[in-house]
């Protein structure tokens, strides 16, 4: 009998699709903020708040926003997997790191919120 | 160590000018080992990544959330990112985004197979390096 060692297929590529997508959500983000901020020859108080103040630029912000905390929810959890051998240190640190990104992600819809009023 | 007859099949741990598998050094210190221009990048991109989870994003969670606060707010985020010491920190993220940004890039071409000869993959390596260190370096000289 072949001793198999039972791992679940299928899981890594979606992983592997999500990092690469969110990468492209943040990158055309980063650009349209350049082209913003290059088109209008610089970014003042008064420019600034009337662009959180549109809706459109609130909601690409959040994606982008969304999409930085998946990004870096897979990111980190790679890293834990390929240095931390200890099982449950690494739990540990995925854990702590899932509770960052939470926190950050409150953090995130509370700054929107409040550009909104 | 015996000596395998001329013919014989030889194992692996018998070829001719070798030591045996289990005598032979474990040389993986990464820190010795030079390393191949892609293979810096990727450890770039790791620590720019990490450097941008632990500090990049409460920082600009943070500078947001002031910037949009009050006109005084916004003048106080600006007045405390102009100390030499907040210019270097910034200045220290703004490599790590435009680092990871670039290398991403190149990852998702190489992903698309493009540029995956070991040619083309040296020549983008350090396109990414320099390309991303000129650009910290031109926001450097606007910020100071």
């Amino acid at each position: 009998m072949v001793a198999r060692i039972i791992v679940g297929a299928h899981y890594g590529w979606k992983d592997w699709l999500a990092q690469r997508a969110t990468a492209v959500v943040m990158a055309l983000y980063t650009l349209l903020l350049l082209g913003i901020a290059l088109y209008q020859g610089g970014i003042d108080y008064a420019s600034w708040t009337a662009l959180f103040a549109h809706p459109a630029f609130r909601i690409a912000t959040l994606l982008f926003g969304l999409a930085l905390l998946w990004h870096a929810w897979i990111g980190m959890r790679d890293i834990w997997m390929d240095y931390v051998k200890p099982a449950g240190l690494r739990l540990a640190l995925e854990v702590l790191t899932v509770l960052v990104l939470v926190g950050y992600a409150a953090w995130l819809f509370e700054v929107l919120s409040g550009a909104g009023r | 160590m015996p000596t395998a007859a001329a013919g014989s099949p030889m194992s692996d741990s018998e070829l001719p000018g070798q030591l045996p598998r289990a005598a032979r050094p474990v040389y993986l210190n990464l820190i010795a080992i030079r390393q191949p221009i892609p293979a810096i990048i990727s450890i770039l991109h790791r620590l720019s990544g990490a450097l941008l989870f632990l500090v990049g994003i409460p920082l600009l969670l943070w500078a947001v959330q002031q910037s949009l606060a009050s006109p005084d707010a916004y003048a106080a985020l600006r007045a405390s990112l102009a100390h030499p010491i907040a210019k270097l920190l910034v200045l220290g993220l703004v490599w790590a985004y435009l680092h990871h940004f670039c290398a991403g890039i190149r990852y998702l071409l190489l992903d698309l197979h493009i540029g995956t000869e070991l040619t083309p993959s040296r020549q983008s390596s350090y396109v990414v390096l320099i390309v991303s260190l000129a650009l910290t370096a031109i926001i450097g000289a606007r910020l100071w």
